[in-house]
C-alpha cells in the first residue's frame, strides 16, 4: 500500500556508544569519559525526547563491539566495553515522559521467561513506553561466553559467507528458534488478562485464577510453562522490532514484529524491501496489521554541506579507513536529508530510525533542525499526540489472545 | 570504660508474594506499579536505610495443582525495577535476589555490573539457589539439579561471576583523543573459566563497575548455606525470632569467618523483620492481633497446613482442631514452589509437635498457624521497638534489620517517622549518609583494597 505523500513521519534514533562512527569518540563535544555513567544516556534520550522522537533504541551485544563480523578484532582505538541496554533503558525511562525505549536483547543465549519479564517490567516504569529490539547472534566468541552451545561457524568468519548453504542453514536455525522465542515473549505478556488482579476480600482471593493462562509452548529448542509472574504490561504488548537486511530476517518481521529496520540504499531499494516484507506479512497470515518498516540510515548533520562532509572525512583519518556501514550513509544539511526521506517514504518506508555519527552533535542536529524542518513542512508531529509507544505508533493496545478464546469457548457453549 | 555503640543497619524489603502483606486494607496499594517502589524507596532512602531489598519469583506458586491465590500474586522484573529506581534515589543500596540455578554467569555478571555503574555503586546481590524441575518448566534450559549439586553450583556461579568482575582491573580505559588509544589494553575483560559446572571463555563487556563487584548476599540456612555465607558473603540473612537464637547463629556464623581469612566485620548477619507500631505497646499489640488474622484468613491457614500435610485437607474446619489423619511422606505435591514446603523436613514430628502445642492450648488450626507462623516482629511503640532493636543489635543477636512492613508501598513511612529519629537519638544510627555506595553504608572495603592487602 503506498503512502500518502505528505504522511506524517515515524521517527527514532538509534543510540550507541559515542556514535556509529568507529572515531566518534575523538570528537571534540564526545562524552567519552561518561560512556558508561547514567548521566550520558539520560541527556541522550532527554534530547531525543525534546525533538518529539516516536522512540530511542539502545544497541547491545553479548562481546565486546568489533569491526569484524565473527569475532573480537583485538582493536584499542574504538569504543569497548558497554552497558546492559534494558538496564540503561530502564534507568532512563523514569526521567522521560513521552518517548519510547526499546533497548536491544541476543536471543539466542538468554531466556525468554526473563527477557519477557524485563520487558513487561520496563513497559510499567515507563508507564506504556516499552519495546524490544529482538537480535540473534551467530558469533562463536558469544556462544563460548555461556559454553552452552555451540555454533557451527562460518567458514571464513566473514559475513559474505552467510551467503553461503552452511550460511543459509545457520542464518535459517537462528531466525526459526528467535520467532519461537518471540512467540514465547508474546504468550507471556498475554498470559495474565488485564482484570486479573480482583482484591476480592469477601472470598480472600486476589487473583482471579481463571484469568491467568498457561501458555504451553513446546518448539524445536525450548519449551516453556508460563504463566508469566509479572502481570500483564499496559500496553498489553510492548513493541517489538528487529533489524533486517536479508530474506531471512525479512521474514522474521513480516510474521513477529511491529516495527522493522532495514537498510535500503536507494528509493527503489525501499519499495523492493518494503514489498517483500508485505508479501511476507500476508503468507504469515499479518496482511491486515500494522507493521512499520523504518529506513535505517548513519547521518552526519551540519548546516553546511561541506561541513558535514569534512567531518566524515576527518574521523575516517582518524579511524584510519573510510567509513562503512550496513546502511546508506548520509552526509548534508538537515534540509537535504529531510527531501530524502519524504523521497524515500513515498517509497513505502513509514519512517526513519536514524543513526547520529557522533553523538550528542549528530542528535541534536536531528532534534533541532531536522524536526523543526519536517515540521515546517507538515511531516512530523509537533506535540506528542499519546501516552504510550503503540498509540505514538499507531498501533492499537491488542485484545488478549486467551481472554478472546475465553470468550470463544465460552459462546460456543452457550450457542 | 564502656564497648562502644555499635551502629546498626536497616534495610527495607519490599512486601512480596507472600502473607505477610494484608492486600485487603484500603491503605494498599499497587505491588507492581513502578510508583509504588518508588514511594518505598524513597521513605526508605528518606530514613538513611542501607538498602532496599527484592525477592524473586520464577513461577507462580500452586497448591492442589491450581494458581495460589489467596496471597499477591505477581511481581516485577528484580533488575528491572532496581534500575529504574536508581532514577528516583541517590544512595540507598538496591539488594536484588537472583537465583544462579535459571540463569548463567555472563548474563548475570554483565546485569549486576551495569546495575552499579548506573547507580552509581548501589548495587547488591542476594544469591539463591533452586533445585526444582517445577521452576525449571519455565526456562529453556529447563530441568532441574539433583539438591545435592545447588551449593556447588551457586559456589561456582558466584566464583565464576567474580572471575568476570575481576577481569577489567579499573585502569584499561584511557579514552584520550591524542594518541587515539580507548583501551590501554586489547584483552581488556579477558577471562576463562573451566569448571564442574561452567566453561567459559572470551572477554567480558562490561568495564570495571563503582564497586568492583556488587556487594554479596546469602539467606540459607543449613550447614552448606552457612559455610557459603562465611566464605562469600558480605552479609546474611537469618530468621531467628529470639534473642538466644539470634545470638546462637550471630556466634556461630561469624565463627566460621576466620577459617576463610576474614574477620568479624567482614560478614554482616541481618535477620528479616516484620513490625507494628502503635501510639501505644497496647495499642501495637491490639493492632497486631487483627494484621495476624487478616495475614492469616480461615483458608490461608487450611493451605498452610497442607505444607506439612501434602494432602488435600479442604473438608477440614480452621476452627476446628487439626486433623487427626498423618502427613502423607510421598513425593510432595500438594503445595509447589514454596520456600516454607522446604522448611519442614520431618513432616510427621512437626504434624505432632503442632498437635500436641494446639492441644495443650486449645488452639483451633487458625489459632496454630498464627501462633507458629510468626516472624521475628516487633511490636509496640516507636520507643519500645526502638529499645528492642537497639538491645538485639548490641547484644550480638545481629547486626541490623531488614524490615517488612504488612502494607504495600506507605508501611515504612511511620518507622521512619518515627522510630528512626530515636535510634538516631540513642546514637546507634546513621543520621546523613556518610559515603555514596551501598560498600560505604555497610563498611565494607571495596574488593580491590582486599585483593591488594591479601
Amino acid at each position: 500500500m503506498p503512502r500518502a505523500p505528505h504522511a506524517p513521519l515515524h521517527l527514532a534514533v538509534a543510540l550507541d556508544g559515542a556514535g556509529w562512527h568507529p572515531a566518534a569518540w575523538r570528537e571534540p563535544g564526545a562524552r567519552r569519559d561518561e560512556l558508561f555513567t547514567a548521566g550520558y544516556w539520560a541527556d541522550l534520550v532527554a534530547e531525543a525526547e525534546r525533538g518529539l522522537l516516536d522512540f530511542v533504541t539502545i544497541e547491545d551485544s553479548l562481546s565486546l563491539q568489533s569491526s569484524r563480523y565473527a569475532g573480537p578484532d583485538g582493536r584499542t582505538d574504538q569504543v569497548r566495553g558497554r552497558l546492559d541496554a534494558v538496564l540503561i533503558a530502564a534507568r532512563v525511562a523514569p526521567l522521560t515522559r513521552a518517548i519510547g525505549v526499546i533497548p536491544t536483547a541476543v536471543l539466542t543465549h538468554t531466556e525468554p521467561f526473563h527477557l519477557s519479564k524485563a520487558i513487561a517490567t520496563l513497559d510499567y516504569v515507563s508507564t506504556g513506553r516499552a519495546g524490544i529490539q529482538v537480535r540473534v547472534s551467530g558469533r562463536a566468541d558469544e556462544a563460548a561466553h555461556f559454553g552452552r552451545r555451540t555454533l557451527p561457524g562460518l567458514p571464513g568468519q566473514r559475513v559474505e559467507d552467510l551467503a553461503s548453504a552452511a550460511g543459509q542453514e545457520l542464518l535459517n536455525e537462528l531466525f526459526d528458534e528467535a520467532a519461537d522465542y518471540v512467540e514465547v515473549l508474546r504468550r507471556l505478556w498475554d498470559s495474565w488478562e488485564d482484570d486479573a488482579e480482583i482484591r476480592d476480600a469477601a472470598t480472600g482471593r486476589f487473583i482471579d485464577r481463571d484469568k491467568l493462562h498457561y501458555i504451553d509452548f513446546e518448539g524445536k529448542h525450548f519449551s516453556v510453562k508460563g504463566p508469566s509472574i509479572t502481570p500483564r504490561p499496559p500496553q498489553g504488548q510492548p513493541v517489538v522490532a528487529a533489524l533486517a537486511h536479508a530474506s531471512v530476517p525479512y521474514r522474521l518481521i513480516a510474521r513477529s514484529a511491529d516495527v522493522g529496520f532495514v537498510t535500503p540504499h536507494d528509493a527503489d531499494d525501499a519499495r523492493n524491501i518494503v514489498a517483500e516484507i508485505r508479501d511476507g506479512q500476508a503468507a504469515a497470515g499479518r496482511a491486515g496489521e500494522t507493521v512499520h518498516v523504518l529506513g535505517d540510515l548513519v547521518v552526519f548533520l551540519d548546516d553546511d554541506p561541506a561541513a558535514a562532509a569534512d567531518r566524515k572525512a576527518s574521523l575516517d583519518e582518524r579511524a584510519g579507513a573510510e567509513y562503512r556501514s550496513d546502511a546508506h550513509v548520509f552526509t548534508g544539511t538537515p534540509d537535504r536529508l529531510a527531501d530524502l526521506l519524504q523521497e524515500w517514504a513515498e517509497a513505502g518506508l513509514t519512517g526513519f530510525r536514524l543513526r547520529p555519527a557522533a553523538l550528542p552533535h549528530d542528535l541534536e542536529q536531528i532534534t533541532r533542525r531536522l524536526v523543526p524542518e519536517l515540521q515546517r513542512r507538515g511531516a512530523f508531529r509537533t506535540a506528542y499526540e499519546a501516552g504510550t509507544l503503540r498509540a505514538l505508533l499507531g498501533l492499537p493496545r491488542p485484545a488478549n489472545r486467551y481472554a478472546a478464546a475465553g470468550e470463544a469457548a465460552n459462546a460456543a457453549v452457550s450457542a | 570504660m564502656s564497648k562502644p555503640l555499635k551502629q546498626i543497619h536497616l534495610a527495607a524489603h519490599f512486601p512480596g508474594v507472600n502473607n505477610t502483606t494484608v492486600w485487603s486494607d484500603p491503605q494498599a496499594g499497587s505491588h507492581i506499579e513502578f510508583s509504588s517502589f518508588a514511594h518505598f524507596a524513597r521513605t526508605a532512602e528518606r530514613a538513611k536505610f542501607d538498602f532496599l531489598f527484592l525477592a524473586e519469583g520464577l513461577r507462580l506458586r500452586e497448591q492442589g495443582g491450581q494458581i495460589y491465590d489467596l496471597d499477591v500474586v505477581g511481581r516485577p522484573d528484580t533488575f528491572t525495577v532496581l534500575a529504574a529506581l536508581a532514577a528516583v534515589t541517590d544512595r540507598i543500596g538496591l539488594t536484588g535476589t537472583i537465583n544462579s540455578t535459571f540463569n548463567e554467569p555472563y548474563e548475570v555478571a554483565r546485569q549486576f555490573a551495569s546495575l552499579d555503574h548506573l547507580s552509581d555503586g548501589r548495587a547488591a546481590w542476594n544469591v539463591v539457589t533452586s533445585w526444582d524441575a517445577f521452576t525449571g518448566e519455565n526456562f529453556r534450559r529447563g530441568g532441574f539439579l539433583p539438591q545435592e549439586e545447588r551449593y556447588s553450583r551457586a559456589r561456582e556461579f558466584l566464583a565464576t561471576a567474580n572471575e568476570l568482575f575481576d577481569s577489567w582491573h579499573g585502569d584499561e580505559i584511557s579514552a584520550d583523543p591524542h594518541t587515539g588509544a580507548f583501551l590501554r589494553d586489547a584483552r581488556a575483560g579477558a577471562f576463562r573459566h573451566k569448571g564442574q559446572h561452567f566453561e567459559i571463555e572470551g572477554q567480558f563487556n562490561v568495564p570495571s563497575s563503582p564497586q568492583g563487584r556488587p556487594v554479596i548476599f546469602q539467606a540459607g540456612d543449613s550447614d552448606e548455606g552457612r559455610e557459603f555465607a562465611a566464605s562469600d558473603a558480605d552479609a546474611i540473612f537469618s530468621r531467628y525470632s529470639t534473642l538466644d537464637e539470634g545470638q546462637a547463629f550471630y556466634t556461630d556464623v561469624k565463627g566460621r569467618l576466620a577459617k576463610y581469612g576474614r574477620t568479624h566485620d567482614q560478614l554482616l548477619i541481618l535477620p528479616a523483620a516484620t513490625f507494628v507500631l502503635g501510639d501505644t505497646d497496647a495499642q501495637a499489640r491490639e493492632l497486631a492481633h487483627e494484621v495476624r488474622r487478616q495475614q492469616v484468613s480461615g483458608a490461608t491457614a487450611i493451605k498452610h497446613l497442607e505444607f506439612v500435610w501434602n494432602r488435600d485437607l479442604s473438608g477440614y474446619d480452621p476452627d476446628g482442631p487439626l486433623p487427626d489423619v498423618d502427613p502423607d511422606l510421598g513425593e510432595h505435591t500438594i503445595a509447589r514452589g514454596r520456600a516454607q514446603v522446604r522448611m519442614y523436613r520431618d513432616p510427621l514430628a512437626i504434624a505432632r509437635e503442632w498437635r500436641e502445642r494446639a492441644a495443650a492450648n486449645n488452639w483451633s488450626i487458625r489459632d496454630l498457624v498464627i501462633e507458629t507462623g510468626t516472624r521475628q516482629s516487633f511490636i509496640g511503640s516507636p520507643a519500645t521497638i526502638a529499645r528492642t532493636i537497639d538491645e538485639f543489635v548490641q547484644a550480638d543477636a545481629s547486626d541490623g534489620f531488614i524490615l517488612v512492613p504488612h502494607i504495600t508501598p506507605g508501611g515504612l513511612d511511620a518507622f521512619a517517622d518515627t522510630v528512626v529519629p530515636l535510634l538516631q537519638e540513642r546514637g546507634v544510627f546513621r543520621t546523613e549518609y556518610e559515603g555514596t555506595t551501598l560498600r560505604d553504608h555497610l563498611g565494607l572495603a571495596h574488593p580491590a583494597t582486599l585483593r591488594a592487602a591479601s
